[in-house]
Protein backbone atom coordinates (compact mmCIF):
# COMPACT_ATOMS: atom_id res chain seq x y z
CA UNK A 1 0.00 0.00 0.00
CA UNK A 2 1.35 3.30 -0.92
CA UNK A 3 1.68 5.77 1.82
CA UNK A 4 -0.78 8.62 1.70
CA UNK A 5 1.20 11.73 1.21
CA UNK A 6 -0.23 14.52 3.20
CA UNK A 7 0.22 17.78 1.36
CA UNK A 8 2.53 19.96 3.31
CA UNK A 9 0.39 22.95 4.17
CA UNK A 10 1.88 26.33 4.45
CA UNK A 11 1.19 27.66 7.94
CA UNK A 12 1.08 31.27 6.82
CA UNK A 13 -2.19 32.00 5.08
CA UNK A 14 -2.85 34.69 2.58
CA UNK A 15 -4.05 37.70 4.46
CA UNK A 16 -4.36 40.04 1.50
CA UNK A 17 -8.16 40.02 1.16
CA UNK A 18 -8.59 40.55 4.86
CA UNK A 19 -6.14 43.41 4.82
CA UNK A 20 -7.92 44.89 1.84
CA UNK A 21 -11.17 44.79 3.69
CA UNK A 22 -9.67 46.16 6.87
CA UNK A 23 -8.19 49.11 5.05
CA UNK A 24 -11.36 49.71 3.15
CA UNK A 25 -13.26 49.93 6.40
CA UNK A 26 -10.60 52.08 8.01
CA UNK A 27 -10.76 54.48 5.09
CA UNK A 28 -14.54 54.54 5.22
CA UNK A 29 -14.69 55.27 8.93
CA UNK A 30 -11.93 57.83 8.73
CA UNK A 31 -13.67 59.73 5.99
CA UNK A 32 -17.13 59.59 7.52
CA UNK A 33 -16.01 60.41 11.03
CA UNK A 34 -16.40 64.03 11.95
CA UNK A 35 -14.14 65.55 14.48
CA UNK A 36 -16.08 66.04 17.60
CA UNK A 37 -14.84 68.94 19.57
CA UNK A 38 -15.54 68.72 23.22
CA UNK A 39 -18.31 71.07 24.19
CA UNK A 40 -17.96 73.17 27.31
CA UNK A 41 -21.25 71.80 28.58
CA UNK A 42 -23.03 68.48 28.33
CA UNK A 43 -26.69 68.73 27.47
CA UNK A 44 -29.15 65.91 27.65
CA UNK A 45 -31.77 66.93 25.13
CA UNK A 46 -35.27 65.51 25.44
CA UNK A 47 -36.53 62.94 22.97
CA UNK A 48 -39.23 63.33 20.37
CA UNK A 49 -40.59 61.41 17.43
CA UNK A 50 -39.46 64.04 14.95
CA UNK A 51 -37.16 62.66 12.29
CA UNK A 52 -36.11 65.92 10.70
CA UNK A 53 -32.39 66.40 10.48
CA UNK A 54 -30.70 69.50 11.69
CA UNK A 55 -29.71 71.76 8.77
CA UNK A 56 -26.01 72.55 8.45
CA UNK A 57 -26.30 76.28 8.43
CA UNK A 58 -27.38 77.09 11.96
CA UNK A 59 -26.85 79.46 14.81
CA UNK A 60 -27.09 77.26 17.83
CA UNK A 61 -27.93 78.38 21.32
CA UNK A 62 -27.48 75.76 23.98
CA UNK A 63 -29.23 76.03 27.32
CA UNK A 64 -27.94 73.76 30.04
CA UNK A 65 -29.83 72.51 33.08
CA UNK A 66 -28.73 75.49 35.16
CA UNK A 67 -30.13 77.88 32.59
CA UNK A 68 -26.82 79.14 31.20
CA UNK A 69 -26.78 80.02 27.51
CA UNK A 70 -24.02 79.03 25.11
CA UNK A 71 -23.62 80.34 21.60
CA UNK A 72 -22.27 78.64 18.51
CA UNK A 73 -22.08 79.10 14.76
CA UNK A 74 -20.56 76.17 12.96
CA UNK A 75 -19.27 78.11 9.97
CA UNK A 76 -15.70 79.17 10.80
CA UNK A 77 -15.54 82.12 8.45
CA UNK A 78 -18.80 83.58 9.70
CA UNK A 79 -17.59 83.02 13.25
CA UNK A 80 -14.50 85.11 12.62
CA UNK A 81 -16.47 87.95 11.06
CA UNK A 82 -19.01 87.84 13.86
CA UNK A 83 -16.28 88.09 16.46
CA UNK A 84 -14.84 91.07 14.60
CA UNK A 85 -18.21 92.85 14.67
CA UNK A 86 -18.77 92.00 18.31
CA UNK A 87 -15.29 93.32 19.12
CA UNK A 88 -16.14 96.60 17.42
CA UNK A 89 -19.44 96.85 19.25
CA UNK A 90 -18.04 96.12 22.69
CA UNK A 91 -14.65 97.82 22.17
CA UNK A 92 -12.58 94.68 22.56
CA UNK A 93 -9.67 94.24 20.19
CA UNK A 94 -9.09 90.76 18.92
CA UNK A 95 -5.86 89.96 17.11
CA UNK A 96 -5.82 87.96 13.89
CA UNK A 97 -4.46 85.00 15.78
CA UNK A 98 -7.28 85.12 18.29
CA UNK A 99 -9.85 85.33 15.52
CA UNK A 100 -8.35 82.29 13.86
CA UNK A 101 -8.40 80.37 17.10
CA UNK A 102 -11.97 81.41 17.71
CA UNK A 103 -12.99 80.18 14.25
CA UNK A 104 -11.94 76.68 15.16
CA UNK A 105 -13.64 76.66 18.52
CA UNK A 106 -17.01 75.31 19.49
CA UNK A 107 -19.80 76.82 21.56
CA UNK A 108 -18.83 79.16 24.35
CA UNK A 109 -20.63 80.64 27.29
CA UNK A 110 -18.61 83.60 28.52
CA UNK A 111 -19.33 87.33 28.38
CA UNK A 112 -17.40 89.22 25.73
CA UNK A 113 -15.21 90.86 28.36
CA UNK A 114 -13.79 87.46 29.29
CA UNK A 115 -13.78 86.08 25.78
CA UNK A 116 -10.25 87.24 24.92
CA UNK A 117 -8.83 85.37 27.88
CA UNK A 118 -11.03 82.38 27.12
CA UNK A 119 -9.80 82.19 23.52
CA UNK A 120 -6.18 82.32 24.59
CA UNK A 121 -6.49 79.35 26.92
CA UNK A 122 -5.23 75.96 25.93
CA UNK A 123 -7.91 73.39 25.19
CA UNK A 124 -7.74 71.23 28.34
CA UNK A 125 -7.63 74.34 30.48
CA UNK A 126 -10.61 75.83 28.66
CA UNK A 127 -12.73 72.80 29.43
CA UNK A 128 -12.15 73.28 33.12
CA UNK A 129 -13.42 76.84 33.10
CA UNK A 130 -16.81 77.31 34.66
CA UNK A 131 -18.66 79.29 32.03
CA UNK A 132 -21.16 81.78 33.40
CA UNK A 133 -23.15 81.70 30.16
CA UNK A 134 -23.59 84.42 27.57
CA UNK A 135 -25.42 87.33 29.22
CA UNK A 136 -28.90 87.85 27.82
CA UNK A 137 -30.67 90.17 30.20
CA UNK A 138 -32.04 93.40 28.80
CA UNK A 139 -29.09 95.49 30.06
CA UNK A 140 -26.35 93.29 28.64
CA UNK A 141 -28.01 91.50 25.83
CA UNK A 142 -24.84 90.08 24.36
CA UNK A 143 -26.60 86.98 23.11
CA UNK A 144 -28.92 89.15 21.06
CA UNK A 145 -25.95 90.93 19.49
CA UNK A 146 -24.19 87.66 18.78
CA UNK A 147 -27.29 86.39 17.02
CA UNK A 148 -27.78 89.61 15.10
CA UNK A 149 -24.18 89.87 13.91
CA UNK A 150 -24.00 86.17 13.16
CA UNK A 151 -27.06 86.50 11.02
CA UNK A 152 -25.76 89.55 9.17
CA UNK A 153 -22.38 87.98 8.50
CA UNK A 154 -23.95 84.74 7.34
CA UNK A 155 -26.13 86.65 4.92
CA UNK A 156 -23.11 88.62 3.72
CA UNK A 157 -21.17 85.44 3.10
CA UNK A 158 -24.10 83.87 1.27
CA UNK A 159 -24.33 87.00 -0.91
CA UNK A 160 -20.61 86.80 -1.74
CA UNK A 161 -20.93 83.15 -2.64
CA UNK A 162 -23.95 83.88 -4.78
CA UNK A 163 -22.13 86.63 -6.69
CA UNK A 164 -19.15 84.36 -7.21
CA UNK A 165 -21.34 81.52 -8.43
CA UNK A 166 -23.22 83.81 -10.80
CA UNK A 167 -20.00 85.17 -12.23
CA UNK A 168 -18.89 81.63 -12.92
CA UNK A 169 -22.27 80.96 -14.51
CA UNK A 170 -23.38 78.49 -11.90
CA UNK A 171 -26.58 78.57 -9.96
CA UNK A 172 -26.31 79.10 -6.26
CA UNK A 173 -28.72 77.50 -3.91
CA UNK A 174 -29.25 79.81 -1.01
CA UNK A 175 -29.85 78.16 2.29
CA UNK A 176 -31.10 80.59 4.87
CA UNK A 177 -29.57 80.59 8.30
CA UNK A 178 -31.63 78.55 10.71
CA UNK A 179 -31.81 79.06 14.43
CA UNK A 180 -31.56 76.09 16.69
CA UNK A 181 -32.09 75.79 20.40
CA UNK A 182 -30.61 72.85 22.18
CA UNK A 183 -31.79 72.75 25.74
CA UNK A 184 -31.39 70.24 28.48
CA UNK A 185 -34.55 68.30 29.30
CA UNK A 186 -34.27 69.41 32.91
CA UNK A 187 -33.66 73.06 32.06
CA UNK A 188 -36.23 75.35 33.55
CA UNK A 189 -38.74 76.50 30.99
CA UNK A 190 -38.24 80.12 32.00
CA UNK A 191 -34.57 79.95 31.00
CA UNK A 192 -35.52 78.61 27.59
CA UNK A 193 -38.23 81.24 27.30
CA UNK A 194 -35.68 83.97 27.93
CA UNK A 195 -33.58 82.67 25.04
CA UNK A 196 -36.62 82.46 22.79
CA UNK A 197 -37.48 86.02 23.75
CA UNK A 198 -34.02 87.15 22.63
CA UNK A 199 -34.74 85.59 19.26
CA UNK A 200 -38.25 86.98 18.90
CA UNK A 201 -36.95 90.43 19.81
CA UNK A 202 -34.77 90.11 16.71
CA UNK A 203 -37.86 89.12 14.69
CA UNK A 204 -36.87 85.50 14.46
CA UNK A 205 -39.90 83.32 15.00
CA UNK A 206 -38.96 79.99 13.58
CA UNK A 207 -36.76 77.63 15.51
CA UNK A 208 -35.39 74.18 15.37
CA UNK A 209 -35.56 72.56 18.76
CA UNK A 210 -32.93 69.86 18.94
CA UNK A 211 -34.18 66.56 20.27
CA UNK A 212 -33.07 62.97 20.32
CA UNK A 213 -34.96 60.41 18.38
CA UNK A 214 -37.31 58.58 20.70
CA UNK A 215 -36.63 54.91 21.19
CA UNK A 216 -39.60 52.66 20.56
CA UNK A 217 -42.74 53.82 18.86
CA UNK A 218 -45.28 55.89 20.62
CA UNK A 219 -47.78 55.90 17.80
CA UNK B 1 11.08 42.43 7.32
CA UNK B 2 14.16 40.29 7.29
CA UNK B 3 12.89 38.43 4.29
CA UNK B 4 13.18 41.37 1.97
CA UNK B 5 16.85 41.57 2.61
CA UNK B 6 18.44 41.41 -0.82
CA UNK B 7 21.87 41.05 0.63
CA UNK B 8 23.52 43.98 -1.12
CA UNK B 9 26.91 44.28 0.48
CA UNK B 10 25.75 43.66 4.00
CA UNK B 11 29.20 42.75 5.22
CA UNK B 12 28.33 42.56 8.88
CA UNK B 13 26.03 39.55 8.78
CA UNK B 14 28.19 36.57 9.37
CA UNK B 15 25.54 33.96 8.75
CA UNK B 16 24.20 35.45 5.53
CA UNK B 17 27.64 36.05 4.13
CA UNK B 18 27.64 33.32 1.57
CA UNK B 19 29.04 33.28 -1.90
CA UNK B 20 25.72 32.23 -3.43
CA UNK B 21 23.15 35.03 -3.65
CA UNK B 22 20.30 34.30 -1.31
CA UNK B 23 16.98 33.78 -3.01
CA UNK B 24 14.93 36.70 -1.82
CA UNK B 25 11.42 35.99 -0.68
CA UNK B 26 8.74 38.11 -2.33
CA UNK B 27 6.46 37.80 0.67
CA UNK B 28 6.36 40.55 3.17
CA UNK B 29 5.28 39.91 6.68
CA UNK B 30 2.08 41.88 6.86
CA UNK B 31 1.20 41.13 10.46
CA UNK B 32 2.24 44.48 11.99
CA UNK B 33 0.43 46.36 9.27
CA UNK B 34 -2.71 44.31 9.78
CA UNK B 35 -2.44 44.86 13.51
CA UNK B 36 -2.33 48.57 12.94
CA UNK B 37 -5.15 48.47 10.44
CA UNK B 38 -7.40 46.65 12.85
CA UNK B 39 -6.43 48.87 15.70
CA UNK B 40 -7.45 51.90 13.66
CA UNK B 41 -10.57 50.16 12.49
CA UNK B 42 -11.63 49.39 16.02
CA UNK B 43 -10.92 52.94 17.07
CA UNK B 44 -13.01 54.49 14.33
CA UNK B 45 -15.84 52.03 14.72
CA UNK B 46 -16.08 52.74 18.41
CA UNK B 47 -15.72 56.50 18.26
CA UNK B 48 -17.85 57.33 15.25
CA UNK B 49 -21.38 58.44 15.82
CA UNK B 50 -23.80 58.26 12.98
CA UNK B 51 -26.87 59.89 14.35
CA UNK B 52 -27.06 63.48 13.35
CA UNK B 53 -29.11 65.59 15.69
CA UNK B 54 -32.83 65.51 15.05
CA UNK B 55 -34.86 68.63 15.31
CA UNK B 56 -38.36 69.72 15.79
CA UNK B 57 -39.45 72.81 13.94
CA UNK B 58 -41.60 75.28 15.75
CA UNK B 59 -42.94 78.70 14.90
CA UNK B 60 -43.64 81.30 17.50
CA UNK B 61 -46.33 83.91 16.99
CA UNK B 62 -45.02 87.24 15.79
CA UNK B 63 -45.42 90.15 18.11
CA UNK B 64 -48.73 91.86 17.66
CA UNK B 65 -48.86 95.60 17.37
CA UNK B 66 -50.16 96.97 20.67
CA UNK B 67 -53.41 98.12 19.07
CA UNK B 68 -54.29 94.71 17.63
CA UNK B 69 -56.98 92.62 19.25
CA UNK B 70 -56.04 89.11 20.28
CA UNK B 71 -57.42 86.65 17.73
CA UNK B 72 -60.60 84.79 18.59
CA UNK B 73 -60.16 81.09 18.93
CA UNK B 74 -63.08 78.83 18.17
CA UNK B 75 -62.11 75.36 19.21
CA UNK B 76 -59.42 75.60 21.80
CA UNK B 77 -57.86 73.47 24.45
CA UNK B 78 -55.31 74.87 26.84
CA UNK B 79 -52.65 72.81 28.53
CA UNK B 80 -50.99 74.04 31.66
CA UNK B 81 -47.62 72.54 32.44
CA UNK B 82 -46.02 72.55 35.84
CA UNK B 83 -44.30 70.38 38.39
CA UNK B 84 -46.15 68.89 41.27
CA UNK B 85 -45.14 69.62 44.84
CA UNK B 86 -42.11 71.46 46.05
CA UNK B 87 -39.52 68.69 46.11
CA UNK B 88 -40.85 65.93 43.89
CA UNK B 89 -40.00 65.82 40.24
CA UNK B 90 -43.37 64.71 39.08
CA UNK B 91 -44.58 66.39 35.92
CA UNK B 92 -47.98 67.93 36.13
CA UNK B 93 -50.24 68.71 33.22
CA UNK B 94 -53.72 70.20 33.43
CA UNK B 95 -56.13 71.24 30.74
CA UNK B 96 -59.38 73.04 30.08
CA UNK B 97 -61.49 73.61 27.01
CA UNK B 98 -62.44 76.91 25.46
CA UNK B 99 -61.86 80.29 26.97
CA UNK B 100 -60.70 80.93 30.47
CA UNK B 101 -63.04 82.51 32.98
CA UNK B 102 -61.59 83.43 36.30
CA UNK B 103 -63.58 83.36 39.51
CA UNK B 104 -66.04 86.28 39.75
CA UNK B 105 -65.60 87.25 36.11
CA UNK B 106 -67.69 90.10 34.78
CA UNK B 107 -69.42 87.94 32.16
CA UNK B 108 -71.05 85.95 34.91
CA UNK B 109 -69.72 82.69 33.53
CA UNK B 110 -68.81 79.84 35.91
CA UNK B 111 -65.13 79.76 36.74
CA UNK B 112 -63.00 77.41 34.66
CA UNK B 113 -61.93 74.23 36.35
CA UNK B 114 -58.76 72.41 35.41
CA UNK B 115 -58.66 68.70 34.72
CA UNK B 116 -55.53 66.79 35.55
CA UNK B 117 -53.99 64.43 33.03
CA UNK B 118 -50.55 62.98 32.36
CA UNK B 119 -48.12 62.36 29.52
CA UNK B 120 -49.05 58.72 29.10
CA UNK B 121 -50.98 57.15 26.25
CA UNK B 122 -54.17 57.19 28.29
CA UNK B 123 -53.73 60.82 29.29
CA UNK B 124 -52.73 63.60 26.96
CA UNK B 125 -52.75 61.39 23.88
CA UNK B 126 -56.32 60.29 24.44
CA UNK B 127 -57.60 63.78 25.20
CA UNK B 128 -56.08 65.08 21.98
CA UNK B 129 -57.35 62.20 19.87
CA UNK B 130 -60.88 62.72 21.16
CA UNK B 131 -60.87 66.46 20.63
CA UNK B 132 -59.15 66.33 17.27
CA UNK B 133 -61.29 63.54 15.86
CA UNK B 134 -62.83 65.48 12.93
CA UNK B 135 -59.38 66.49 11.66
CA UNK B 136 -57.89 63.05 12.13
CA UNK B 137 -60.84 61.44 10.33
CA UNK B 138 -60.54 63.89 7.46
CA UNK B 139 -56.80 63.23 7.24
CA UNK B 140 -57.34 59.48 7.22
CA UNK B 141 -59.88 59.85 4.41
CA UNK B 142 -57.37 61.91 2.47
CA UNK B 143 -54.68 59.31 3.02
CA UNK B 144 -57.04 56.64 1.79
CA UNK B 145 -57.61 58.56 -1.41
CA UNK B 146 -53.90 59.12 -1.79
CA UNK B 147 -53.18 55.43 -1.37
CA UNK B 148 -55.75 54.62 -4.04
CA UNK B 149 -53.87 57.04 -6.31
CA UNK B 150 -56.90 59.28 -6.64
CA UNK B 151 -54.88 62.37 -5.75
CA UNK B 152 -51.25 63.25 -6.41
CA UNK B 153 -48.84 63.54 -3.52
CA UNK B 154 -48.48 67.32 -3.83
CA UNK B 155 -52.24 67.68 -3.73
CA UNK B 156 -52.37 65.34 -0.78
CA UNK B 157 -49.82 67.37 1.14
CA UNK B 158 -51.59 70.61 0.34
CA UNK B 159 -55.00 69.26 1.32
CA UNK B 160 -53.63 67.74 4.53
CA UNK B 161 -52.09 71.06 5.47
CA UNK B 162 -55.32 72.89 4.67
CA UNK B 163 -57.25 70.39 6.76
CA UNK B 164 -55.02 70.95 9.77
CA UNK B 165 -55.24 74.71 9.39
CA UNK B 166 -59.03 74.90 9.04
CA UNK B 167 -60.79 77.60 10.95
CA UNK B 168 -62.64 75.22 13.22
CA UNK B 169 -59.74 72.79 13.63
CA UNK B 170 -58.51 72.24 17.14
CA UNK B 171 -56.22 74.93 18.44
CA UNK B 172 -53.95 74.09 21.32
CA UNK B 173 -52.41 76.59 23.66
CA UNK B 174 -49.53 75.51 25.81
CA UNK B 175 -48.83 77.48 28.91
CA UNK B 176 -46.07 76.72 31.34
CA UNK B 177 -45.37 78.14 34.74
CA UNK B 178 -41.94 78.83 36.20
CA UNK B 179 -41.65 75.31 37.66
CA UNK B 180 -42.07 73.52 34.35
CA UNK B 181 -39.05 72.06 32.63
CA UNK B 182 -38.20 72.18 28.96
CA UNK B 183 -38.78 68.45 28.56
CA UNK B 184 -42.49 68.88 29.35
CA UNK B 185 -42.88 71.40 26.55
CA UNK B 186 -41.12 69.17 24.05
CA UNK B 187 -43.21 66.18 25.11
CA UNK B 188 -46.39 68.18 24.74
CA UNK B 189 -45.46 69.50 21.27
CA UNK B 190 -44.42 66.03 20.24
CA UNK B 191 -47.80 64.68 21.27
CA UNK B 192 -49.49 67.42 19.24
CA UNK B 193 -47.51 66.41 16.18
CA UNK B 194 -48.43 62.78 16.68
CA UNK B 195 -52.11 63.69 17.00
CA UNK B 196 -52.02 65.87 13.87
CA UNK B 197 -52.79 69.11 15.60
CA UNK B 198 -51.82 71.80 13.12
CA UNK B 199 -52.48 74.88 15.18
CA UNK B 200 -50.69 75.33 18.44
CA UNK B 201 -48.81 78.02 20.25
CA UNK B 202 -46.77 78.42 23.38
CA UNK B 203 -48.10 81.40 25.27
CA UNK B 204 -47.63 82.99 28.65
CA UNK B 205 -49.76 82.00 31.56
CA UNK B 206 -52.03 84.61 33.06
CA UNK B 207 -51.94 85.43 36.76
CA UNK B 208 -55.50 84.19 37.33
CA UNK B 209 -54.68 80.85 35.74
CA UNK B 210 -51.50 80.55 37.77
CA UNK B 211 -53.44 81.16 40.98
CA UNK B 212 -55.94 78.41 40.22
CA UNK B 213 -53.16 76.07 39.12
CA UNK B 214 -51.28 76.60 42.34
CA UNK B 215 -54.44 75.93 44.32
CA UNK B 216 -55.20 72.73 42.38
CA UNK B 217 -51.80 71.06 42.24
CA UNK B 218 -50.19 69.06 44.99
CA UNK B 219 -48.33 71.01 47.58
Amino acid sequence: MPKIKMPKSNPSLDMTPMVDLAFLLVTFFMLTASVRVSEPVVVDSPSSTSEKLLPDNVILVTVDNKGRAFYNINNGEVRMKTLEQMGKQYKVDFTEKEKKRFAGMTSFGVPIAQLKQYINMEDPERLKVKSPGVPLDSLHNELGDWIQFGRIEAARQAKAQKDKAEKAGRTFKYEPMRFAIKADGEANYIAVKEVIKVFTDKDIYRFNLITNLEQGDKK
Amino acid sequence: MAEVNTGDGGGGHGKHDKKRAKKASTRIDMTPMVDLAFLLLTFFVLTSTFNKAKTMEINFPAKLPPTAKPPRINNAITFLLTREGAETKENGIYYYYGEFYGPNNKDGKPATTFTKTDFSKEGLHKVLLDRNKPTIDALNALEERYKKKEIADTTYKRLALAEKGKKDALTVLIKADDKAVYKNIVDAIDELNICNVGKYAIVDMGQAELDILNAVKKK
